[in-house]
């Protein structure tokens, strides 16, 4: 396995590994109120959905010509990866409150219980929410799978590395019987953050005809540098705040609780 | 609204998401390097500068939004 095949494989499942951290809280939620059966129904086909989107739109990119395929998977990437970076600095300022993971398992819940009586045979409510928090959750690791796999040509090992994600998680919220609260969902975000940026950066530049010295080895300065820079900057940010105390602004499930930095 | 624009605004928010700037910068900075190369400029060096402010100026975006807020 390559350098790049690992960084691959690394960004995959810490990208996989988070997003299941959160899809499980919904799924134990819901499963553990109402209705098991459907609820693991619910999984089931939003992982039969994220496969087909994988298996559809898998060969249509590795199908494209390299240079056009790393410009556009650079781009998308760099943009996604952006975003991802970009909110996990701002957690780690204090600047936007924290993912809790107790506090949205305790609201799914209380929202399973308002929703009425279970029904007999499949429970609509338990299929939907399962569902839906498996496949919003999903979509993103699916994007992050399709592009690093696509560019590289090894969609079924960034495929591998997902599922490998998935079982560890569900794995670990079973013997912790309850959602992974303490899981360091920030500091995983912060490196797929920095990771998917690092390679939208040596990607996009080289669909776009640039070539980077040293070839691939490059990426070895990008990602430590992009994330040494990313800290850089949630520590400015956290000393500007620390200066003129600013309220960050709590949504459902997240608390208002200052960040640490931890990447 | 349709069904094919809410799918649109849909992927829209999914991939470019709440700082619409940083995506643009992100396309300019991408067609820079793509003149540069083709005019055998040595470009490689381009987006990781670009990145580095289009990242600082969209969190200062945000902390000015936070302290408007706060």
């Amino acid at each position: 396995m390559s350098g790049t095949e690992f960084g691959l494989a690394v960004s995959v499942f810490l990208a996989c590994a988070v997003e299941a951290v959160e899809a499980l809280t919904i799924v134990l939620a819901v499963g553990s109120t109402r209705s098991w059966r459907s609820a693991m129904s619910g999984v089931g086909a939003a992982i039969v959905v994220l496969a087909a989107i994988v298996a559809a739109l898998g060969p249509a990119l590795t199908s494209l010509p390299i240079d056009v395929l790393r410009l556009i998977v650079g781009g998308l990437l760099l943009i996604f990866g952006l975003q991802w970076l970009r909110k996990a600095i701002l957690r780690s300022a204090g600047l936007k409150a924290k993912h809790d993971e107790l506090e949205t398992y305790e609201e799914e819940i209380e929202a399973a219980r308002a929703a009425g009586v279970e029904r007999p045979g499949l429970d609509g409510y338990s299929f939907t929410i399962a569902f839906k928090g498996v496949l919003l959750e999903g979509l993103e690791v699916a994007f992050i799978v399709l592009t690093f796999g696509a560019n590289q040509h090894r969609v079924p090992l960034a495929a591998a590395a997902a599922g490998l994600a998935v079982l560890l998680v569900v794995a670990a919220g079973f013997a912790a019987r309850g959602p992974l609260a303490r899981a360091p969902e920030n500091t995983m975000k912060f490196a797929v953050g920095g990771m998917l940026t690092s390679f939208g950066i040596f990607w996009g530049a080289e669909g776009a005809g640039a070539s980077w010295p040293g070839s691939d080895a490059a990426l070895l300065a990008l990602v430590p540098g992009v994330l040494i820079t990313s800290n850089a900057m949630a520590w400015a940010i956290r000393r500007s705040v620390a200066r003129t105390p600013l309220a960050a602004e709590p949504t459902p499930g997240e608390t208002s609780e200052p960040a640490t930095l931890h990447a | 609204m349709t069904r094919a624009r809410g799918i649109l605004l849909g992927i829209w928010e999914f991939v470019v998401g709440d700082d619409w700037r940083a995506a643009i910068g992100v396309v300019l900075a991408l067609g820079l390097t793509a003149i540069a190369a083709a005019a055998n400029v040595s470009a490689w060096w381009i987006m990781p500068l670009a990145v580095l402010a289009i990242l600082a100026l969209s969190l200062r975006r945000a902390a000015r939004g936070a302290s408007r807020r706060g």
